[in-house]
Parts: structure tokens; sequence; C-alpha cells
């Protein structure tokens, strides 16, 4: 049943759209639930709806500090893909991908999932060389990738500057066709929507300011609401994770936050059907569904919670943009914003049971966090229900640092603002 | 975001590297305390607030320096070079002072 159906727009357009159910309710929290979730993001409100819906835990509570939205589900540049090269991420992110191909029907929200193919662009011999390894560990493993030459790429994106002529000129491409982009906001409103229906309590406004606790047992937290006690206490607060885990008394994690900034610009009419990301540096474009086009580069580098960076990056976004669409010189940005994002020691993520007795931790997302979104809730729901787990999630634990099991899929070692 | 080193005055914060963490302790060279190690190489404070870090000049005088900064707001209350011993001349170059805003 589609609550926004052609039938319903009409009757609540007759009668003044005053009769609209609102897509979560502000609940009061309870004094205890079987499960809490802090951080009401898109990985904590997924799993709230994972763990109503595949495990049938409802009395669950999603705490947030801010407003929903707020974070980094509503700072992204919104891409999803799952062109990766080590098996467990490979996995992982392609069981993200077929649940973000049913999504909206899922949720029975559109999040305006739009396959329109992300292609990383070769500026030598040797990186075209490593794509090609890359998409063959990718296809090895189901996950559709296709090697690109200049002529298919320039038919495709005849915007961008493939000549010769300029400083990194393009060698090739790996396109996945089945990436793409999804409307980040419909993602968490979506998901919010699918939790609260099925009976989950999302407190906003409602920031969590110690743990309870029975020794050494997470038994509830305390907030600027009051206390609520939870059998399982689920932390998924991505940037904020040293802030939350220190509250704790775990004061240190493989984990660094960085700010990583993003840009949007005016509105164009449609000028680029795809998300290219730039080889020589870190820089990504997508053109939104408003026409604006999405730039996003690399973080600043240096520890920060500010939500805010600094020029040099701005620079250096605006110089590799122009490096591949001279064309676009004039086009002007409206906005910039950063976001907080929790850089693990080797750029993979951490899903785990602990590391105290009654909590759950789910963290490292790099800046990637965004297409990990349903993948992630869905692990970490199994891992919540189950205290274990799933095998999508085994390898992502907190002690394969200690233990030697890295998974660095660009092999740059504990070094945060490399990854 | 400017930094000041303690030989060329502030600079902007393009002309630096950050070094990271400057609140690790590295174990002895011939430790095989695993713990320390894992310490060392993995875990960080990560604090929200004041940060003992390390910066290098990598695009000046190269000199490494210890960096006390805020990872709320950016501001930077210290800086020092990361071997107290080697004090900056108190001679400053000339027409540096105030060309960088």
């Amino acid at each position: 049943m589609a609550e926004y159906s052609a039938l319903a727009l009409l009757k609540n357009a007759l009668t003044g759209n005053k009769d609209w159910k609102p897509a979560w309710r502000k609940p009061e929290p309870k004094a205890a639930y079987d499960v809490i979730v802090i951080g009401g993001g898109g990985h904590g409100l997924s799993t709230a709806y994972y763990l109503a819906k595949e495990h049938g835990v409802t009395n669950v509570a999603v705490l947030e500090k801010g407003y929903l939205g707020s974070g980094n589900v509503g700072r992204n540049t919104t891409a999803v893909r799952s062109n990766y090269l080590l098996p467990p991420n490979t996995r992982f992110y392609e069981h993200s991908m077929k649940l973000w191909e049913n999504l909206s029907h899922d949720l029975n929200y559109n999040v305006m999932f739009s396959q329109r193919g992300v292609l990383n662009l070769a500026h030598s011999p040797a990186q075209l060389d490593d794509y090609a390894r890359r998409g063959n560990s990718m296809r090895h493993q189901g996950v559709d990738a296709e090697l690109l030459s200049v002529a298919e790429i320039s038919r495709l994106i005849p915007v961008m500057d493939t000549s010769k002529a300029t400083r990194f000129p393009v060698y090739g491409g790996l396109m996945q066709p089945r990436a793409g982009t999804a409307r980040h906001d419909a993602v968490a409103w979506g998901y919010a929507r699918g939790a609260d229906r099925r009976g989950v309590d999302i407190v906003e406004n409602c920031e969590v300011t110690g743990f309870l606790r029975d020794g050494d047992r997470i038994t509830g937290v305390t907030t600027s609401r009051g206390e609520i006690r939870a059998k399982k206490v689920a932390v998924a607060v991505a940037g904020s994770t040293g802030r939350v885990m220190q509250l704790a008394g775990i004061d240190r994690l493989p984990i660094e936050s960085h700010v990583l900034q993003a840009f949007v610009t005016e509105s164009l009419k449609p000028v680029l059907d795809t998300v290219v990301t730039f080889g020589m540096g870190h820089f990504y474009v997508s053109q939104s569904d408003k026409g604006g086009l999405v730039y996003g580069g690399d973080i600043d580098g240096y520890n920060s919670y500010a939500q805010r960076g600094n020029l040099p990056i701005v620079q250096e976004v605006m110089a590799e943009m122009l490096a591949l669409f001279p064309s676009l010189a004039g086009v002007r940005l409206l906005r910039s914003w950063g976001g907080v994002c929790d850089m693990s020691m080797d750029g993979s993520p951490i899903i785990t049971t602990g590391p105290l007795p009654g909590m759950y931790l789910n963290c490292g997302w790099c800046y990637g966090g965004f297409k990990a979104t349903p993948a992630s809730g869905f692990c970490f729901a199994h891992t919540i229900a189950r205290d274990e787990p799933h095998e999508l999630n085994a390898a992502f634990t907190l002690d394969r640092f200690h233990r030697g099991i890295l998974i660095d899929e660009k092999g740059q070692g504990a070094t945060p603002r490399l990854h | 975001m400017l930094i000041t080193c303690p030989y060329c005055g502030a600079r902007d914060v393009s002309e630096f590297t950050y070094q990271g963490d400057g609140n690790r302790q590295r174990p002895a060279p011939n430790s095989q305390d695993l713990d320390a190690w894992n310490d060392y190489v993995y875990d960080r404070l990560n604090p929200a607030g004041d940060h003992n870090e390390i910066w290098q000049h990598s695009g000046g005088c190269r000199t490494h320096i210890r960096v006390v900064r805020n990872t709320l707001t950016h501001e930077i209350s210290a800086v020092q070079p990361v071997r107290p011993e080697t004090k900056p001349s108190p001679v400053k170059p000339a027409g540096r002072r105030g060309a960088r805003p």
C-alpha cells in the first residue's frame, strides 16, 4: 500500500493537506527498551529497521542528538558503488548494492536510487592495469565491471576533456554500470518511517551523556532527556565514535575523526549522467536531479570534529575539477560544507559485538558510509539480535588490527589521512 | 588555518604535512610487547578538544613541530619544536611578519 499514492495525493489536496500522517512519531523515550541504537543517521536507522523487519525486535529506541538527517546521512555526496578489490569488502558492499536495488520497494519510499554508473578514470597505463586487476577481482566475485577505452569514455561524457593536451590525459577507466546515486535524505526518511511503522521509537534531540553500567556490563544510557535502560546498547555514531566511546571509558580506538568537505554548484541543464572520479588526485563529481554538480574530494587530513574544513582542499578540489572539465570553469558554487568521518586504520569498517558486554559497535566508515547504509544496518541488526556477526561482517572486527588481519584496500597502512 | 612555525612564523596549513597523534609512545625498538606496539601503531586518543599532534613544515624549513590544536574549533594554542633543545633563533627572517594574513 502506497502511503503517497495518486489517490492519497488527490484526497489530501482537496482537504487542505491537513490529514497527512507524519512519517515518524515524536515519542517520549520510555524508561527501558530491549535495544537502544545511539545515532539516528543512516546506519542507526537502517539498523533499527532491520532489527524490526528481519529479527522481530521492535522494542527499540533510536537516540539522535540533533534532528534526523542532520549528520553525515544528509552531508555526503550520495554515490553508491561496490567496486572494491578485497573479498571481505566486495562481498559486503555488493550485498549493500543488492539491497539498494530493491530499497525503494522494500521501504515503500522512493529513495531515487539511480544506477547511472560510477566511472574511475585512469591516467597512466599502470593505473589502467591496476583497474583491470580490480575489475577482474570484482567480476570474479559476481560484481559488474567494465574496462572502458578513451574513445568509449569521450562518447559517454562529451563534456569532459579527454584530449591528449591535458596535464593528466585519460588512458581509460573502470566503470561499474550498476553503481550510481541515491537521494540521501530520502534514505534517512524512508528507513525512519519503516522503523517507526514497525514500532521503533525514534527520539530526536536526545543526546547521550553517559552510560549506565553494572560492573563492566552496559545496562543503558543517561541522556539529555533522562535515563534509559536497555538490554543491549548499539553505537552507530560515525564521526562521533571517539566522543561517545569515551563516555563508556574507552578512550583509545583504531579511529581518527577527520573532516571531509563537499560542494554543490548552481543548477545546470543535464551535462553529466554518470558519476566520475579523477584518478590523479581525489575528486568525484555527479549531477543531482536538481541540476547542481556535486563535488567531493579528499579529507582535509588532520583530526577534526568541526564539520567545516579549510581553503586548501577547496582549491585542490576545484583545480581537479578544472583539469577534467575546463568548460565548466564559469559554473558558480552555491554551497560547501563539511562532515566528520570516522577514519579507521585500514580504511575498512568495524561492525562488532562489544567492546564491553551489552554493547555493540558500528564505526570506521571513513568517507564511504553512505553506500554501506543498507548492508551496515542489515549486518549490525544481525550482530545485535544474534550476539554474533553475520558472515558478511565477520571480518570487520575491532581486534583485527591487533591480530594482523587488516583489510587494507589501498595498502596505505595505519595512516588514516591517506585512506 | 595558519600554523605559526617556530622558525618561519605564521604560514598557511597547506605548507605543512600532518604527522598525526603526538600522544603515542613508540616502544623500544627491541620491545616484544605486542600490546604496546598495537597501541602505538593502531590506537588513537582522537579527542574532541585539545589534541597534541605532530606536523612537519614540509613546504618550508622541514622542521617537525608539536602543536596543540583544538579539534572542535581548529584553534592552535601552542607550537614548539619536537626537540625542545633545538631552540629557534630569536631573529625572524625579514619581511615574513604580516606578509601572510
